[in-house]
């Protein structure tokens, strides 16, 4: 069953000053999968994340070389419209960062920097991707309340519910489950394997045991090299790379 | 042996200690009683003075150093002249400050020599704000006004302002910038909707000591501003200001007035402490959505 690829980086190198981060990375991101990226701390997974989105754009000293197509247009042309790019990606970052507002306009953010409601149904778009996240039942009755009053597992599925509202096609996770408890963590994995049906979802994750309950695909980086990549069952039952063979048995870390 | 020697070390270590608590305590208590001394002095010397007609009244009896009626020309003054002054100045100090933290990047050439501007801004003593406004004033032709006191405080105030609400927005942390981009926001709305809110609370104390800055101020309103009897009516008509005022009060030989500097003060020291609080209770509404 061959997909078409929804992102494609393409031979994509970044520099933080003169520093490589990463290495001629070239990969294509299936779709209505979850793809996660694996590899030891500051391998650069967190930076092949931002890139998707263009994270890395605000950071002082970045330079990018490559490309990422993402429907097949390069985001960092000089003629794309970052904001559109973003708004194709919702974001799950380590620590859930909720807005300086209430549970109900941190979901309407989006929708409504986007122009994407008529008043009336804002509410409706609200509720159903509260449910989308699965918060809604604790939260109705304290939609006013202030966002920061959730407990951090809450505040992880408000950041997702936030991130479905600007109707994404693809999730980004950046570690999204490394400052919750493990219930917590257990629901935002169940909650993006439902959600690989409609979105294309890329976790970043540095527990291997959670690349291999949620990841379709894996794709390994080491000091800034995609190492490997390819379907997890393989990945997992016989790494062809004998860094791979290693990361995967501990031997590197 | 050792028993004796680490116990001395831990005596003498308590006694450090001691000292440090005496010298802390010692601190505060010359803080909280200057306070108390300087709150309590305008009060006892001013108190005798005090009455309604005080703040209800403009000056009578002759010029702006009678005996008779009140200082609400003052009153009203300072506040049109502060009031002025801080909105002019929250004008040009928000966009600077959100600019530097929000649009440039963080070792940005630019960002730095604004803040180092700040710095020196900060750093100029009143009068010479209050020089350069004359000097500006006369090259445009303009007399000793309402408008040009106000041109010249939210300068002062500008500097003191923008540095204060900078400390507040350097604060704010990179990933809540990243959350709100992520979103498809761009930089403006990430700026007005996110960074402000989150900062609301810290730009309101930015504004509050700017605004205590202007409203206390007269060395720069000195040649600005001018002083006059009656309350302005219009931007072009000159404006009196109760640091002013008390400045010509104190400098009377009549004790009778004198004492009425001292009720001025109590006046203005009271004004600022009413605002003060207001906007801290009006800013308390904002605090509850903070992210920490």
């Amino acid at each position: 069953m061959e997909k078409r690829p929804h992102i494609s980086v393409q031979n994509l190198s970044v520099y933080f000053d003169e520093l490589q981060i990463l290495k001629d990375v070239s990969i294509d991101i299936p779709d209505h999968r979850i793809t996660a990226i694996i590899g030891p701390s500051g391998c650069g997974k967190t930076t092949l994340l931002k890139s998707l989105n263009r994270l890395l754009d605000p950071i002082d000293g970045v330079r990018v070389n490559g490309r990422v197509l993402v429907d097949g247009v390069d985001i960092y042309d000089p003629g794309t419209e970052v904001t559109e790019v973003r708004k194709k990606m919702g974001l799950l970052s380590q620590r859930p960062q909720a807005l300086p507002m209430s549970i109900f306009d941190n979901v309407a953010y989006g929708p409504r920097i986007h122009n994407r409601f008529d008043k009336t149904r804002l509410g409706d778009i609200v509720e159903y991707h509260l449910r989308l996240a699965g918060l809604w039942e604790e939260v109705k009755d304290r939609l006013d309340e202030p966002a920061s009053r959730l407990s951090v597992g809450q505040q992880q599925r408000l950041c997702l519910a936030r991130g479905l509202a600007v109707a994404p096609e693809i999730i980004l996770g950046d570690e999204p489950t490394s400052a919750l408890d493990p219930q917590s963590s257990q629901n935002v994995e169940r909650r993006l394997i439902e959600l690989k049906r409609d979105y294309t979802v890329v976790v970043v994750t540095h527990i291997l045991r959670q690349a291999k309950r949620i990841a379709d695909y894996i794709a390994f980086l080491y000091l800034g090299e995609l190492v490997e990549h390819g379907p997890a069952q393989e990945i997992f039952a016989n790494p062809r790379d004998p860094r791979t063979r290693a990361y995967l048995t501990g031997e590197i870390s | 042996m050792n028993q004796a020697g680490s116990s001395g070390g831990l005596r003498r270590r308590k006694l450090k200690e001691g000292i440090f608590r005496v010298l802390m305590a010692g601190a505060v208590l010359i803080v909280v009683g200057c306070l108390i001394l300087i709150v309590g002095t305008i009060i006892w010397k001013g108190l005798p003075a005090m009455n309604l007609a005080m703040i209800t009244q403009i000056p009578k009896g002759g010029f702006y150093l009678g005996k008779e009626g009140g200082i609400l020309n003052a009153i009203v003054g300072s506040l049109y002249l502060a009031a002025g002054a801080t909105v002019l100045a929250i004008i040009f100090s928000l966009p600077v400050v959100l600019y530097i933290n929000v649009y440039a990047k963080r070792q940005s050439r630019l960002a730095s020599l604004t803040r180092f501007s700040f710095d020196v801004l900060w750093g100029i003593p009143s009068i010479v704000y209050g020089a350069f406004g004359f000097i500006i004033m006369i090259y445009f032709g303009l007399r000793a006004s309402l408008l040009a006191g106000i041109l010249t405080v939210a300068l002062l105030e500008f500097p003191i302002m923008s540095r204060a609400a900078d400390e507040v927005i350097r604060m704010v942390p990179r990933e809540l910038f990243d959350a709100s981009y992520s979103l498809g926001a761009t930089k403006l709305e990430t700026a007005l909707k996110v960074v402000v809110r989150q900062c609301l609370p810290g730009l309101l104390t930015a504004v509050l000591i700017a605004f205590g800055r202007g409203i206390g101020d007269a060395a720069s309103v000195l040649f600005t501003a001018g002083f006059t009897d009656r309350i302005p009516t219009s931007l072009l008509q000159p404006a009196a200001t109760l640091p002013l005022a008390i400045f010509f009060q104190l400098g009377t030989p009549f004790p009778e007035v004198q004492q009425r500097a001292y009720a001025s003060a109590a006046i203005l020291t009271v004004l600022i402490l009413v605002i003060s609080l207001l906007a801290r209770g009006l800013g308390k509404k904002f605090t509850r959505h903070i992210i920490k």
